[in-house]
Order: structure tokens, then C-alpha cells, then sequence
């Protein structure tokens, strides 16, 4: 499709291309919003939202965006404008650009770079420098408080990220992620299971566990939601925000997670591959397959939100340097030791 | 931004108002913190946001009995506990009798409201600490109770259902074999609640060791109530200084060990309101046993009350710890002073010397396990 | 456990019976008229004596009394130790309305003597935080005496007196 595309009109190609990823963004932070609404309404023995749109409340999300559209800019009068008004675009544009090396299905990826991994992790660090831009930017000083915690947590928990996300290119041998995920197909492991990395090498399970936590404190999750933490801090960096760049923030945020959560899938769990094989495998069914895991760790996410409380900042920190990434390093090493006798 | 130079350090510190409207300070409290990165160097609260002249217009009400509603307002959270004391100190005042029935209708709404008072400080305390399904839990409890206060009294929050020597109207039929439904239905919620919230490794984590008020501290400030009991002292009024009829009652009195941490850190004064709950269940029990079927629920008084000169200091135990009421009378139909000693008042004076060299997270758990009413404290 | 007239007693043997009363209500509960000057000596023996041990402060009450002029502070005490309560009481006119404070011997005093001073004016000497609590500092009058009369403006907004 996409050559077909690139012989008629390039920049079309490339717009549609780029398209894509934005529209899955968009619709998918409609629904996570929603669903995170349904879920917390679950866990929580009540009903969530019921009343817009009918069934369920599934317009909730989409009468929300509209209500924030509508909503007045409010710039504080001694904030550093140009930053106060970039830094929840750039934060979102950081976790947009950063799917361009998403494989979504077997016939779809933004880019097919060789260094796709590298290329992700390197754009989601923009992330850290959008937030304590927000956070300083708002001569607030809940909201700086909320920044300079989170550039030390996002900082401190890409490393035990990085790592294990290199444990798992040490197996794979690859940094470009349709590539990890094509090595993924098959059915073949102790005759019965997916060919997923993460049934390739016992020490990728344990680099699953450590790289979910870290995922978890990447994108401001319970019980590492420091930044924002609402009880402690109003609502960290983004204290000041309103309307739509607010929503940009929250945005970007679910966009985040997902971006993670996918990273997850491609890496552990053969990406756009069908657990079955071949059955229902194919293009169209790669999206499904890629989505539904992708999903599903957002699910796991979310479940944990509405369950534990928060940790404190020093605790935090503690996790990170005393327990993750050392882990996450023996980790690296026991793994490369089993690849090189097995 | 505002900042200070530290006189001692030479050090940059920053003045940071936590409050009035922030969202764990448990209603209009306003903390001045001066912190040095998140470490708080000195905290003062500033109060007097919720004041309503309680006192002025307890002297202003041409009737003692007028003064009931107000009392109510003063700890929105445990209204019923409020007005006990009130009535209490005019029923010894007046020195009236008061009837049985009336005694057990009473001691049954202020065990239930205890429990209602705590589910709301343990689900906010929850909160605070960023848990947020355990503060909904709490409150479908909580609903519950209500609901039986609705139908008794015919209000949710704030009841002026005692009367002096009597009650506002007798219970419905069905008083009974609710409440007993529900204190049967709540039992396994308080297991369900410690396994979520109590013994969760988190939650021990932020509040285990934090905020420690050692026992001769807490006598220094007056302290009493769950913050007391925190601390490791076994003094309860019921038991101590019995009113009402909490003698008859058999009931233990949970105390603070450090169990997980230090005693009388956060823990410990979050686990005695647990605790507690069970034994006002065991009241509530006891009392609905003992219950009179039958009978007036108000004595014969004068209509118009006019104590002799005098004065009178009573004292309950409400949720929150020692409320005093202190009456002066001098003849007349309305009083010539009233004083409220408010619990959370007291507490809340200790916080800037249990909080000092915390972290701005720990302000939050601090503020939370001492769990005031900020109504109370402004009065 | 000691009664009130025993406690009175029992301090009148260790101060001597200058500046020192008891008095009763028809009802309630009996105090001790202490002189403004000894209240502070006298409230550090009630603490640390062996047989009083009052190590609890339950309340503290500014009061303002019209016909004689004056003003008083009630002071609640208790012992959890021993169990007993005693009340006492301190008179001060009130165009000099100083009162030493007891903050340094019980610490429940802090607020509460903030709080007599904000609604009824008494001061207390040697505060180490001797100013208002419940109303804003600029605040004029003390409300809680009986001849108060609300103040019409506040920073330029009007009260509703």
C-alpha cells in the first residue's frame, strides 16, 4: 500500500502514514479514558459513568474533550509564557513521534530504522524535559516541586528500563523492532508455546517484571504518580494548566502508556503475532493481536492504579538504585550467560 | 519565586502555603511550610477559616437547648457525639434523670456514628496516601449507617435528634433489627479493609515509623482519643471517666504496640480507629440486647431550662478524642459562657512538632492519622 | 485520688493561704481562686508533686466578667495518673489583663491561651506566640467579651454588624 501510495504523490504517502499512529492515539485515549472510568467504577463496587450517550456512558470521554475545547487558556501573569504554552505539545509530540517504530501489524510501520529501539527510548526521554518545562515554566511552586520530582524519577527509572530493554536485544540480536517481532513467529517452543521472547530465556521473565515496574514509574503511574500526585502536590506540574492544554497533557500521558505498553508486547510477547500460529494470523489480524496485548498490559496498569497506594519520593529513589537497576544488570548478565551455553 | 535565606544555614529555603484549598488538608487548613527541598523545616498552622462564633452564640440563644444544633456543626463528621456532650453537661447541670430507653437509643447512635466518623477518617487517611478504592468501600459503609440515621432521625449529617433529658422522637420499629443487620453485614468489611489497605506493604511503608508522638509528648498536648491510644496509653473516657451508660458495657480498649514501626507513628493511630470500630460493634451488640422495647423517650422537664449558678466541665469521648464543654451558668435561660474544648484543636497544635524533618509526603500522613475536622477546630 | 477541698488543702500547706481561695457554684463543680501571680509556680507543683501529678491540661477558658470588671482564665486539670481533676481560677481586671502564661508546663496551653487572648483579650505574659488564632491579626475588639460590638468594616468590606 504504502509503495502504491509513494508512486502516486509522496507527501500524501507520508501524511497518511503519519496518520495512522495519531488516529489509533486518538480513539484509543477516548476509550482508555472511558475504560479507566469503568474499571476504577468496578473495582471500586460502583457504577462509573452511565448517563452520556446511552449506553453505559461510552460518550463520556468525547463530552469531556468537548467541554475542555470550551474551557478559558488560563496562563498565570508571572509564568514564562512560551514554555507554559509549549511544553504540553511538546510532551505530546515526544510521545507521538516516538511510535514512528511501533510495528502495528506486519504491513504497518512509521519507519523501518535499523536503530528503532534506540531512536524510542531517545524520543520518550523529551518527555522528562517537557514536564520540568511545564514545572518551571508555571512559577507555581506546587507545580515545580512536581517537576524537579519527576525529572528525578523519569531519569532514575530509564536506566533499570534501558536495561532490561537490552536484555532483550541481547537475545534478539536486533535494535529494529519489526525485525524482533518477525524472529517471534511461530508456535514451536516445548511444542505448544508462542515463539515470544519472553519463553525464549527464563531471565527474560524476571527482565519482564522489572521493565513493567519501570514502565510503571516511566508514565506516572500508581503507586508511582509522584509528579502529579494529587493528595501531596494538587496536581504536580500540571497545577496550573486548564482546557486544552491540559487536555494535551492527559493526552499525551495515555499516549505514553500505551507507547510502553506496546514496547512491552513487541518485546516479550511477539508483537503483531497471533498466539495460534497461523490461525487468525495475517495484516488485519496483526493489528488485533498487537493491540489486544498492547491493551491488556494497559489494563494491568490501570488494575493496579485503582488497588495500591503511593510511595514516597525517597522510597522512590530507593526502589530505583538499590533494587532495580543492580537486578536489572544481574539480570543482563545471567541472561547473556544462558544464551551463550544454551 | 519567594524565597528566604536560612539564618542558621546560610541555605535557601522556600516558603510553601499548603493550603487553605489543598487537598489533604482535610478542609480549610492552611500550613505554612518552610521547606528545604521537600524537607520540612518548620510547619504553622494557620486556623480560624471555618470560624463560626459557636461560643458567641451559644451566650446569645435566649435557651440552652437552642444551642444543640449548633453543637452539630462544630464536628460535622460525628455530629451525634457532639451533641451527647452537650446534653450531657446540661442533664448534669439540671441534674435530670434520664430514661433507659433513652440512654441505649442514645449510646447505640453514638457508637454508629463513631464507626461512620472513622470509616471517613480511615478512607480519607487511605487517600491521602494516594489509595483510592479503600476511601470508596468506606463510604458504601458509611451510606449505610446513614441511611439508619436518615430513617431514626430523619437527617444525614447533622441530626439534632438529642434533646435534654429525652430525644427528638422515638426510633422507627425497624430501628432494631436494621442496625443489627448491619452490624452483621459490616463485620467482614473491617477484615476486607486491613487486607486492602491496612497490611498493605505500601501503605505500612508510608506510615509505619512516621510522625512519632512519643507518650509524654501527647500528655504535654493534651492529646487524647485514637491519637492518645496511638501512643501506647490505654485511656478511654467510656471507661475511664464512664458517662451515659458505658459502664454496663464490656467492651477493650485497642492501644497502640509499634507493632510495624515505632509506637506512635501513623500506624498506630490509623490501626486503634480500626480497632475500635470492632469494639463499638460489641457495644452496639450489647446495647441493642439491652434495649428497652417500650418506654418515653423524654423525661418530664420544665419547659424552660434555667440551671442554678454554678459551673460544670464535662467531658465524652468522641471519635476524635476529649470534647469538654464548659458551662458557666449564672441563672439565667441562656448561658453565660460556654467553652468547647474540641479534640482536634488539640491535636492539631502538636503537628508542628511531630512533623518537623518530614517530607512533604509525610505532612500529608501526619495530617491524615490525626484525622481533625477542621469545623471542630475553628469552631 | 484526691477531692478539690483536699487539693486546696494540701496546696495551702505548701503556699500558704495568701492568694489562695475556694468557692463553690449552687451546682457543679468547685475551683480554686488562685492569685494571677502565683499561677505558675503553683501549676509546676501540681505537675510534678508525687501526690497531684496533673500532667493533663484539658481545657483552658478566657472568661469576661461585666458587673465586676474583670477578666478570668478557668483551668481545667487532670491526672491520669491519680485520677483527680481540680479546677482552678485566676481574676484579673481588665484594664490590665496580664496573666503568666503556662505554656511551658503544659503544652495544650499553646492554642488555647491564643485563643483567650483572640476572643476575650487576656494576656498572657511570657507567650512565646502571642497573637491571634482564630480571627485575622488586624481584627479589632475580642468578641467574646460582653460588650462587644462588631466592627463594621473589614479591609474594606463590610462584616453584616
Amino acid at each position: 500500500m504504502t509503495e502504491y501510495l509513494t508512486n502516486i504523490n509522496p507527501v500524501a504517502a507520508i501524511l497518511i502514514h503519519a496518520a495512522i499512529p495519531l488516529t489509533i492515539i486518538l480513539v484509543y485515549a477516548l476509550v482508555a479514558i472511558w475504560g479507566e472510568r469503568k474499571i476504577a467504577g468496578f473495582i471500586q463496587d460502583r457504577l462509573g459513568p452511565m448517563r452520556v450517550g446511552g449506553w453505559h456512558g461510552w460518550a463520556q470521554s468525547i463530552a469531556d474533550l468537548l467541554k475542555l475545547i470550551q474551557k478559558e487558556d488560563i496562563i498565570p501573569t508571572d509564568a514564562s509564557r512560551f514554555l507554559f504554552k509549549f511544553a504540553p505539545f511538546m510532551m505530546f509530540a515526544a510521545s507521538y513521534a516516538a511510535f514512528a517504530v511501533i510495528p502495528f501489524s506486519s504491513a504497518y510501520i512509521g519507519s523501518m530504522v535499523n536503530i528503532g529501539v534506540f531512536y524510542l527510548l531517545a524520543v520518550t526521554s523529551v518527555l522528562t524535559l517537557s514536564v520540568i518545562m511545564a514545572g518551571w515554566a508555571s512559577n507555581n511552586k506546587w507545580s515545580l516541586l512536581g517537576g524537579m520530582r519527576s525529572a528525578a524519577q523519569m531519569v532514575s527509572y530509564e536506566v533499570p528500563t534501558i536495561a532490561t530493554v537490552l536484555t532483550v536485544i541481547l537475545v534478539a540480536g536486533s535494535l529494529n523492532l519489526m525485525t524482533v517481532t518477525e524472529m517471534q513467529a511461530g508456535n514451536d517452543t516445548l511444542g505448544f508455546l508462542p515463539n515470544w521472547l519472553i519463553f525464549q530465556n527464563p531471565f527474560l521473565i524476571s527482565a519482564f517484571i522489572i521493565f513493567f515496574i519501570s514502565i510503571l514509574a516511566e508514565s506516572h503511574r500508581v503507586p508511582f504518580d509522584l509528579p502529579e500526585s494529587e493528595s501531596e502536590l494538587v496536581a504536580g506540574y500540571q497545577t496550573e494548566y486548564s482546557g486544552m492544554r491540559w487536555a494535551m497533557f492527559m493526552l499525551a500521558e495515555y499516549a505514553d502508556m500505551l507507547l510502553l505498553s506496546l514496547l512491552g508486547a513487541v518485546l516479550f510477547f511477539g508483537g503483531w503475532n497471533s498466539p495460534f500460529g497461523d490461525f487468525m494470523g495475517g495484516p488485519l489480524w496483526g493489528y488485533f493481536w498487537f493491540m489486544l496485548k498492547g491493551l491488556l498490559l494497559v489494563f494491568v496498569m490501570m488494575w493496579i492504579r485503582w488497588t495500591l497506594p503511593r510511595y514516597r519520593v525517597d522510597q522512590l529513589m530507593h526502589i530505583c538504585w538499590s533494587i532495580l537497576i543492580p537486578l536489572s544488570f544481574i539480570n543482563l548478565v545471567l541472561t547473556a550467560l544462558w544464551e551463550v551455553i544454551f | 519565586m519567594m524565597e528566604v535565606i536560612s539564618k542558621d544555614t546560610g541555605k535557601r529555603e522556600m516558603v510553601i502555603n499548603m493550603g487553605p484549598q489543598h487537598p489533604s488538608t482535610h478542609g480549610v487548613l492552611r500550613l505554612e511550610l518552610v521547606l528545604d527541598g521537600e524537607v520540612i523545616k518548620e510547619a504553622e498552622p494557620n486556623i480560624g477559616y471555618l470560624h463560626r462564633c459557636f461560643e458567641k452564640y451559644a451566650e446569645l440563644m435566649d435557651d440552652y437547648a437552642k444551642v444543640i444544633p449548633y453543637t452539630d456543626r462544630m464536628d460535622y463528621v460525628s455530629a451525634i457525639n457532639q451533641e451527647h456532650g452537650y446534653v450531657i453537661a446540661l442533664e448534669r447541670m439540671l441534674e435530670l434523670e434520664v430514661p433507659e430507653r433513652v440512654e441505649y437509643i442514645r449510646v447505640i447512635m453514638a457508637e454508629l456514628q463513631r464507626i461512620a466518623s472513622h470509616l471517613l477518617g480511615i478512607g480519607a487517611f487511605g487517600l491521602d496516601l494516594g489509595a483510592f478504592t479503600p476511601f470508596l468501600y468506606c463510604f458504601t459503609e458509611r451510606e449505610k449507617i446513614l441511611d439508619i440515621f436518615e430513617r431514626a432521625t430523619g437527617a444525614r449529617l447533622l441530626y439534632n435528634y438529642f434533646a435534654v433529658a429525652g430525644l427528638m422522637r422515638d426510633v422507627h420499629p425497624e430501628f432494631k433489627t436494621e442496625t443489627s443487620d448491619f452490624v452483621k453485614t459490616f463485620r467482614p468489611k473491617i477484615k476486607e479493609l486491613n487486607d486492602l489497605l491496612s497490611y498493605n506493604s505500601i501503605f505500612i511503608k508510608r506510615t509505619a515509623n512516621i510522625g512519632v508522638l512519643p507518650e509524654k509528648v501527647a500528655f504535654n498536648y493534651g492529646a487524647s482519643g485514637p491519637v492518645l491510644r496511638g501512643s501506647g496509653v490505654k485511656w478511654d473516657l467510656r471507661k475511664n471517666d464512664p458517662y451515659s451508660i458505658y459502664d454496663r458495657f464490656d467492651f477493650e480498649i485497642p492501644v497502640g504496640s509499634g507493632e510495624l514501626g515505632t509506637l506512635g507513628d501513623c500506624w498506630d493511630r490509623y490501626i486503634v480507629r480500626v480497632r475500635e470500630m470492632e469494639q463499638s460493634l460489641r457495644i452496639i451488640e450489647q446495647a441493642l440486647d439491652g434495649m428497652p422495647d417500650e418506654g418515653d423517650v423524654m423525661a418530664a422537664i420544665p419547659k424552660r431550662i434555667r440551671p442554678k449558678e454554678g459551673e460544670i466541665y464535662t467531658r465524652t469521648e468522641t471519635p476524635r478524642g476529649e470534647l469538654g464543654y464548659y458551662i458557666i451558668s449564672d441563672k439565667s435561660a441562656s448561658a453565660f459562657r460556654v467553652k468547647a474544648r474540641a479534640p482536634s484543636f488539640v491535636h492539631l497544635s502538636m503537628l508542628p512538632a511531630i512533623s518537623k524533618g518530614s517530607l512533604i509526603a509525610d505532612m500529608v500522613a501526619i495530617v491524615g492519622s490525626i484525622d481533625i475536622v477542621l469545623g471542630e477546630v475553628d469552631r | 485520688m484526691k477531692q478539690p477541698e483536699e487539693i486546696f488543702e494540701y496546696l495551702k500547706s505548701e503556699f500558704g493561704e495568701e492568694g489562695l481561695g475556694f468557692s463553690t457554684g449552687d451546682i457543679g463543680d468547685p475551683w480554686i481562686l488562685i492569685d494571677a501571680a502565683l499561677i505558675k509556680a503553683i501549676s509546676k507543683f501540681l505537675r510534678d508533686d508525687p501526690e497531684m501529678r496533673f500532667n493533663t491540661l484539658m481545657c483552658l477558658s478566657g472568661v469576661h466578667y461585666p458587673k465586676e470588671e474583670e477578666l478570668g482564665v478557668t483551668y481545667h486539670l487532670h491526672s491520669t495518673e491519680l485520677h483527680q481533676t481540680v479546677v482552678l481560677k485566676v481574676r484579673v481586671p481588665i484594664e490590665k489583663p496580664n496573666v503568666p502564661s503556662v505554656e511551658t508546663i503544659w503544652k495544650t496551653a499553646d492554642w488555647h491561651e491564643r485563643e483567650a487572648f483572640d476572643m476575650v483579650g487576656l494576656i498572657f505574659d511570657d507567650h512565646p506566640n502571642h497573637k491571634r488564632i482564630l480571627l485575622p491579626d488586624d481584627w479589632e475588639g475580642h468578641p467574646l467579651r460582653k460588650d462587644y460590638v462588631q466592627q463594621e468594616f473589614y479591609q474594606g468590606v463590610t462584616t453584616g454588624a
